[in-house]
């Protein structure tokens, strides 16, 4: 069974979100996903890591992004690094309660729940904040 | 060529923005912003977007709808929704932001449904 990985190191500016999704989206269809996984795959690249340029990087473009994509089998592994100060995702609030819903941000998390089968975060022991995304295909 | 391109157009005291492209974060976002916040200097508060061009919205571009949606109705006027793009629509129902948004099918139809018209 083939196994593939890309590894992209991104500067932290928002220009650099398009190119991430334009490198996921090659990587995807390259591991035989399908168009409406593809879409939702898509959507959680780009919200990860515009999440860890903006709220883990701070847009500080000294600090880096790093993506790293492996497809093995029928699942694809996503893993987003940022080089900020640590992420708790139980702070974020539902944004599809009624108290949020013309909240005008906090909904990249909720999209990334919705497309991926599963994600988690972690705070890296030298510092930074790791998102893991499975999603099975 | 632009993210996202938007044409103006005038359907009596409506206003139409035709949007072809991405609303995302950064440029198409930015556009978006600034088309609603120049209508409303301009008093044209009635808006229909039509998005039947808009293949790709995040996070950001949904933030930037529900930021006119606000803005508009605080200066009294209406926001609508025009040709949502079956992925967009799909976007919109797992928000349960079309519990919100007033979307048509047809201009005919989102035309005559602003209030006053």
């Amino acid at each position: 069974m083939t196994e593939q990985t890309t590894r992209l190191v991104l500067p932290s500016h928002i220009e650099a979100v398009a190119d991430a999704a334009a490198a996921a989206t090659d990587f995807v269809h390259n591991c035989g996903i399908g168009e409406d996984a593809a879409f939702g795959i898509d959507m959680a690249v780009r919200e990860a890591v515009t999440n860890a340029m903006v709220h883990g990087n701070n847009e500080d473009e000294a600090k880096i992004v790093e993506v790293t994509l492996n497809c093995m089998g029928h699942e694809l592994e996503i893993e987003v690094k940022d080089q900020g100060e640590g992420f708790d995702p139980t702070t974020v609030p539902d944004p599809t309660d009624p108290e949020n819903i013309l909240k005008t941000s906090g909904r990249g998390i909720f999209l990334m729940r919705t497309f991926m089968d599963d994600v988690q975060w972690s705070t890296r022991p030298e510092g930074g904040t790791t998102v893991r995304m499975v999603k099975k295909f | 060529m632009a993210e996202l391109n938007i044409r103006e157009r005038q359907a009596g005291d409506i206003t139409v923005l035709d949007m072809d492209g991405r609303i995302t974060i950064g440029e198409g976002s930015v556009a978006l912003r600034s088309a609603i916040r120049r209508l409303l200097e301009e008093g044209k508060k009635n808006i229909l977007l039509n998005l039947a061009g808009v293949g790709y919205i995040d996070s950001s571009g949904i933030g930037e709808l529900v930021s006119s949606y606000t803005a508009i109705n605080k200066e009294g006027g209406q926001l609508k929704l025009l040709s949502l793009t079956q992925k967009l629509q799909d976007l919109l129902t797992i928000t349960k932001l079309l519990t919100v948004f007033d979307a048509y099918e047809t201009e005919s139809d989102a035309l005559s449904n602003f209030k006053g018209a």
